[in-house]
């Protein structure tokens, strides 16, 4: 680990472990910020770095390790004892009353000087002095929705700066900023750093590592893997650290027999729930026989394009034809009635009624077909026979076909709506992070159930963060980031590193094929 | 960070079956009526001779049967329907003024249609049907198009109606055969309701109470559109997802809830009274009561037969108290009272598991 | 009547029926400003008529009527906030729930004290000097109950509060996104307590107001709807207790005017008129952006579990 001996440390965490039902978000990580630096922290989605940072912020508890501040051992039980401790974060979500003032938002929670009453004028005066320090100028009056999402940015920052911080954490701060004000963002935070402070900078876009940080810890999968100072690193370096991994085939993959041309999609935009644009017009084209897959980071367009694809989202531009159809003008039920599967992102919360029963379920979206409904009656013996096929085809452990699926495991809720999904031998599968979340056994059993849906003739959009399945499994595979099409690749040609900084923005395929 | 308060511990409990939220529904109304007795007791009343005589006088007669069968009435027609509603995630506090207005409607058929007297009544049930309808379906699609609060338009539309009816029979209905009283005139008798031979039981009523929970439970239980309100009112998200129009459903729902809700009103004024007059004594919270006659049946319209007679105990309770003990009609609000908050308390024991324990950190 | 005198009487008539109103209307903004619907005011109302007037009859003093109907309305609150905040029971049920046991409780124990006279009165005031100003000096000054005052007062004190104290952003934090005023150290149920008490205080004294001062007596049922219409006020005033002042008196006009005009308008129309009123309201701030700069609180109605973003 190549740390600098002579500077004073700011942060050092040793062996923090943090586990979640499930998962080990922080597996032993230790990390070391020299006081005075801008440190990344980069990885992929499910590395661990916000994890890690909230443990340092005090939102979370560690279940080991140890926290050191100025080479003293402290505990930080909640993010107000961080403050005490001068320790600072501005969120990925910002932390901010849309309808209070800049100023009230500032003074929120904290209980300096005499009294109930507020003195203003002090707080304005200090925030002036601030602002005027670091390049920070907000209107303390306007009122937080008033203000661009950079300029909450800054109120931010300023809140942890009103604090005393001298340690600030910043959770992805570009990913709602515009070039623009990223460029204004690295400003200040140099400004930030010459003053004396300490940034910690959570990312997983290189360019900015290499822009801003003087040192990065890579971390993968709960794991610090290395610490580097950045200028004598690479871009690939560090994309093959953070990836880290060969490409293993474990699954069995006959080669593809294309069909014919199934979906095409062209100059697709849509906006995100906050109105941002979330796609910025994709296009690709897709087979029957064949399994496309989406990699990228998250919340760089993938949610937005299962939902455009199957009706749940409005498309600002562009279309996605299938057969005759235009799937941006149709509604979610025709597009299912077209033959499109989805198998959303948020199995429980969206794919299932977590009350209804296993058989209600397995019908939700074919109980208006003539097989379980006849003069508007459901019939209940067809539902029930449709529950027993399914349980027995795709193993779905239930003690009954009545038992409400909020009882089962994720597998097998996955097993159902994989079960239900696949039932009208689909044309096109929508599968969104489908084996997130599951064991060993399901992973593998749903990995399969796709294959052989691309065998049977089907094309298959594979959405997923995870990279190993979206090699192992997919015939072609599309980055995404920022809602545009980095490049697509043959799934056996393909170039981790080169992955790797697609994935980052840093490197965009001449042409698409 | 995540702490929850020193005292007490919460955790969800996945669904609960159906005798685990019966008996802890029987346990939170013999609560209610503990600390009822309590206050009895507190008032100087002997708790024990204040039920004894609501139980002879509930069901120790064929009067006090069937007087308990008639608060029941309403309750029950209005409770079935809302238990749509509820279903389909909408709150429909406005059953008070949807009866209302379904009353004024079957008021004004019954006086001045001029309607041959065989149609005088089937005219003036789906006339009240369509008026209930009609008052619930405006909440209904400002909250679907425009997010708006159902629980504020629904209560706010019931003044308003109460305002509607102030001023008909103050104004433009006065009777004139009513000597300055603010009543419509009495309805020509071909108006008046069949009743249960002797009793003040209106069989019609009564009858679309019973046959509407055998429908609503069969119709959400068994039918396309049932399933699709379940679906809408236990996961929205789902619904959007298996392309269920959620404007749709809520509509529906409040036809039935709003139209049932008018319904009740025609047993009131055609049933009861025989003519339109103050809204307090038409209504008589029937439909703020029957909100918990619908919360505690947990929205299942054929256990509304059961919660609807329970309630109706209760009022012929307040009746038969009034008379033997001189204690007022108002207690029966703190009977239902008193059942809503021990209903609440229990809907927290079904959703979670409490203990009880020392602060522990969770994440 | 001379046409001043009406305009005159119509004033005062407007400022003491609008009184009520306002006292309870500024507690049920405090509520829902952080966060709880309280659809109890009705019952909380009338727990502190009864209790005022009780307790003026039995000590002979109408202030420590007044003063027992705050604190005992108070703690009847607390039931709500209980199952709302504590229980994070569905507020709509439970505010009914008050109501009802509001109502129950006062019309069974009220009972004894019906028809009863009450002996020391809440006395009107006149405030030397302003009363000789004209026309609004008889209008506002004159022969008035002191809780007039006390509301106007308590307008301007709490919209201060509310607006330009430590607390006041505590509360507006707490309504408008708790988890945020959670992770700046604010104790977000101990803010909803606060709040729903001040609610349950100030309708005890809106209530008393009316067993002692607008009209000494005690009838079962006396708030007769009251409750309801400080509902629709407080999203008429767009939770703004300053608002709320105006929109009282607005209200009270309305309701005054519907018996002086009878002659030529329905009272039954202008009578429902606030409903109508809080309705269009709701229609007109239902876009987003504006419902924001209104005051609407997003957390409205909306129990508060931490750990769940």
């Amino acid at each position: 680990m190549a740390s600098k001996e002579s500077v004073p440390l700011a942060v050092q965490l040793s062996g923090i472990v943090k586990r979640f039902p499930g998962v080990v978000a922080n597996d032993g990580v230790s990390l070391i910020v020299a006081r005075g630096e801008i440190h990344c922290l980069l990885g992929e989605n499910g590395a661990g770095k916000t994890t890690l940072m909230r443990i340092l912020y005090g939102l979370y508890q560690p279940d080991d390790g140890e926290i050191f501040l100025h080479g003293k051992p402290i505990r930080i039980p909640s993010p107000r004892a961080a403050l005490d401790h001068r320790i600072g974060m501005v969120h990925q979500h910002f932390h901010l009353v849309p309808t209070l003032s800049v100023e009230e938002n500032i003074v929120l929670g904290l209980s300096e000087g005499t009294g109930p009453f507020l003195r203003f004028k002090k707080t304005r005066q200090k925030l002036r002095r601030l602002a005027d320090e670091y390049g920070l100028d907000v209107d303390p009056t306007a009122k937080i929705w008033q203000l661009t999402v950079g300029q909450q940015q800054r109120v931010e920052i300023l809140k942890a700066l009103y604090r005393d911080a001298d340690i600030l954490i910043m959770d992805e701060p570009t990913s709602v900023l515009t070039p623009q004000e990223v460029d204004a963002l690295f400003g200040t935070l140099r400004t930030l750093v010459e003053a004396g402070l300490t940034i910690i900078f959570i990312t997983h876009k290189l360019d900015e590592v290499m822009e801003i940080s003087n040192r990065v810890t890579v971390l993968r999968k709960g794991k610090a893997v290395a610490t580097v100072n950045t200028d004598e690193s690479s871009k690939a370096e560090l994309a093959r650290l953070m990836v880290g991994r060969e490409v293993v085939f474990r699954v069995e993959k006959k080669p593809p027999q294309l069909g014919e041309k199934i979906l095409h999609v062209e100059d697709l935009h849509a906006l995100n729930d906050r109105g941002l644009p979330a796609l910025r017009g994709m296009s690709f084209d897709l087979s029957g026989g064949e399994i496309l897959g989406v990699a990228g980071v998250s919340g760089n367009g993938q949610h937005e394009l299962s939902e455009v694809l199957t009706g749940l989202r409005k498309a600002t531009k562009g279309k996605a034809i299938l057969g005759a159809h235009d799937l941006t003008q149709c509604s979610a039920r025709t597009i299912a009635d077209l033959g499109v599967a989805h198998v959303p992102t948020e199995r429980i919360r969206v794919g299932t009624v977590p009350s209804m029963s296993v058989r209600e379920n397995l019908i939700l979206k074919s109980y208006r077909s003539r097989e379980f409904c006849k003069w508007s009656i459901l019939d209940e013996r067809a539902a029930h026979e449709n529950a027993c096929r399914a349980i027995k085809e795709y193993e779905i452990s239930a003690p009954h076909d009545g038992t409400p699926v909020g009882n089962l495991s994720g597998g097998n809720i996955q097993r159902l709506v994989l079960a239900r999904e696949l039932s009208g031998s689909p044309k096109f599968v929508v599968a969104a992070h489908p084996t997130y979340g599951l064991d060993v056994g399901a992973t593998e059993q749903v990995r399969v159930v796709l294959l052989a849906q691309r065998d049977r003739g089907a094309g298959i959009l594979l959405i997923s963060e995870d990279l190993d399945e979206v090699f192992q499994i997919s015939d072609r595979v599309l980055v995404i980031y920022e809602g545009q099409v980095m490049g697509i690749v043959r799934a056996e040609e393909a170039n981790l590193e080169e992955i790797g900084l697609m994935m980052a923005g840093s490197y965009r395929q001449a042409v698409a094929e | 960070m995540i702490k929850t308060p020193a005292w007490i511990q919460i955790e969800r409990r996945p669904s609960p079956s159906g005798w685990t939220v019966f008996a802890i529904s029987v346990v939170a109304i013999l609560l209610a009526l503990i600390v009822a007795g309590l206050f009895f007791q507190f008032y100087g009343v002997s708790a024990l001779r204040a039920y004894g005589d609501i139980i002879k006088g509930a069901f120790g007669s064929r009067l006090g049967l069937t007087e308990t069968v008639r608060r029941m009435i309403p309750l029950l027609v209005i409770g079935v329907g809302l238990t749509v509603a509820f279903r389909a995630l909408f709150w429909n506090i406005g059953a008070e003024g949807q009866l209302l207005m379904g009353a004024v409607v079957a008021s004004g058929i019954a006086l001045f249609s001029g309607l041959p007297d065989p149609l005088l009544i089937p005219a003036m049930f789906l006339g009240a049907f369509a008026a209930g309808a009609l008052w619930g379906i405006g909440p209904a699609i400002l909250k679907a198009k425009l997010g708006i609060n159902d629980v504020i338009t629904t209560l706010m539309l019931n003044y308003v109606a109460i305002y509607v009816v102030h001023w008909l029979i103050l104004g433009p209905w006065k009777g004139p055969t009513m000597r300055g009283f603010p009543y419509t005139d009495k309805f020509p008798t071909a108006a008046f309701l069949p009743m249960l031979g002797g009793t003040r039981i209106h069989l019609p009523t009564l009858a679309i109470g019973l046959a509407g929970a055998l429908v609503l439970y069969f119709v959400v239980k068994k039918t396309r559109v049932g399933f699709e309100i379940r679906v809408v009112g236990e996961n929205p998200d789902a619904a959007k997802y298996a392309g269920i129009s959620q404007t749709k459903i809520t509509v529906l729902a409040m036809v039935i809830s709003g139209g049932l809700a008018g319904v009740a009103g025609v047993g009131e004024v055609a049933g009861v009274h025989h003519m339109l007059l103050n809204p307090s004594s038409i209504a008589l919270s029937y439909g703020y009561t029957a909100i918990i006659v619908a919360w505690l049946a947990r929205r299942n319209p054929l256990a509304v037969i059961l919660t609807s007679f329970l309630f109706g105990v209760i009022m012929r309770g307040g009746d038969v108290i009034k008379i033997s003990l001189g204690l007022p009609f108002q207690l029966v609000n703190v009977f239902n009272g008193l059942i809503l908050f021990f209903l609440i308390g229990s809907e927290v024991l079904i959703r979670y598991r409490i203990r009880f324990g020392t602060v522990k950190e969770t994440s | 009547m001379s046409w001043e005198s009406w305009l005159i009487s119509t004033i005062s008539r407007t400022l003491a029926y609008g009184t009520p109103l306002l006292l309870a209307t500024l507690g049920e903004i405090y509520a829902e400003r952080s966060g709880v619907l309280n659809l109890g005011v009705e019952g909380m109302m009338i727990v502190g008529a009864l209790t005022g007037f009780a307790v003026a009859g039995k000590t002979g003093n109408p202030w420590l009527g007044v003063l027992a109907a705050g604190v005992v309305s108070g703690v009847f609150s607390l039931i709500h906030a209980f199952a709302s905040v504590t229980l994070r029971a569905n507020q709509v049920v439970s505010g009914l729930a008050l109501t009802m046991l509001g109502l129950g409780l006062s019309g069974v124990i009220g009972r004894a004290y019906e028809g009863r006279p009450l002996m020391n009165t809440l006395d009107e005031i006149s405030i030397p000097l302003l009363e000789k100003i004209p026309v609004l000096g008889p209008a506002i000054f004159q022969d008035q109950s002191p809780l007039v005052y006390v509301g106007i007062v308590m307008a301007i004190l709490l919209w201060f509060v509310l607006f330009k104290t430590r607390i006041g952003i505590s509360i507006r934090a707490v309504g408008e996104d708790p988890a945020t005023a959670d992770s700046l150290g604010i104790n977000v149920s101990r803010v909803r307590y606060l709040c729903v008490m001040v609610g349950g205080v100030l309708a005890g004294i809106a209530g008393a107001y009316l067993s002692v001062a607008y009209r000494p007596s005690w009838t079962d049922g006396m708030t007769a709807g009251m409750g309801w219409i400080v509902i629709a006020l407080t999203i008429f005033a767009f939770w703004n207790p300053i608002s709320g002042m105006f929109g009282a008196y607005f209200f009270a006009a309305l309701f005054v005017l519907s018996f002086r005009l009878q002659a030529w308008l329905s009272p039954e129309l202008l009578k429902a008129m606030p409903y109508l009123l809080a309705i269009v309201v709701l229609i007109v701030v239902s876009r987003g952006t504006l419902q924001k700069r209104m005051g609407a609180p997003s957390a409205l109605s909306l129990p508060y579990t931490r750990g769940e973003d």
